[in-house]
């Protein structure tokens, strides 16, 4: 199967594009995904612990299972403000 | 009223977009771009949205205010792209008929906004740009 996964700030610079078709064995989880793409584009390294995930634009579990055409997104932490 | 947007926020539309005759109050929030962040000078930013993600993320929260509060309206406009010093990169404006809920709610938006709503920040400062997380 064919999933869409959108990179987002700093996942889109890792990545170099802000958007990549991706395949996948059927019954692929979001974990699966994860992994795959960790493993094409080294840069994301980094971000792998902090990373958020959604599948058609509602955050999901690693354990989460794609089906084709999903949207994926890769959200790193969201915008700044931690100082209250 | 709830927006992405790549041009400077007017507060007084959104404000107006909330004011209605059985509300006496309107609580906003305005972020401003501050010129320091984390002993870095800041000399810009840039904003960047999943804003087929945000624009939903930010009507969840405006639904949890309006179950946790008597509120009557909400608006959330962020700013994306380009933003200098002094300007404003978010307005929130709360209508409700009584202050309390009003403050109150406005507190929890940005708080919320800052949890699920899927907005980065990209810190540009002489030294090196930065993207910018939520532990910081």
């Amino acid at each position: 199967m064919q999933v869409q996964v959108r990179f987002f700030a700093a996942a889109r610079e890792a990545v170099g594009a802000g958007e990549r078709v991706v395949r996948l064995k059927d019954g692929s989880t979001v974990g699966d995904l994860v992994e795959q793409c960790a493993r094409e584009h080294p840069g994301l390294g980094p971000l792998m612990p902090s990373l958020m995930i959604a599948v058609n634009r509602e955050f999901a579990k690693s354990s989460d299972v794609l089906r084709e055409g999903d949207e994926v997104g890769m959200i790193p932490p969201v915008s700044g403000g931690g100082d209250v | 009223m709830f927006e992405i947007t790549a041009r400077p926020i007017a507060v007084a539309d959104v404000v107006a977009a909330v004011t209605r005759p059985d509300c006496g109050a309107v609580a906003t929030f305005v972020g401003v771009v501050r010129n320091h962040s984390r002993g870095r000078t800041v000399s810009y930013l840039e904003y960047e949205a999943y804003a087929e993600m945000a624009i939903p993320k930010m009507r969840e929260i405006a639904a949890e205010s309006s179950q946790k509060w008597e509120i009557a309206a909400v608006a959330i406009v962020h700013r994306v792209g380009h933003l200098e010093v002094g300007e404003a990169s978010v307005v929130i404006a709360i209508a409700a008929p009584h202050r309390r809920a009003a403050l109150d709610a406005c507190a929890y938006t940005i708080e919320r906004l800052k949890e699920i709503v899927p907005i980065w920040k990209k810190e540009v400062s002489p030294d090196g740009s930065f993207w910018v997380g939520m532990g910081s």
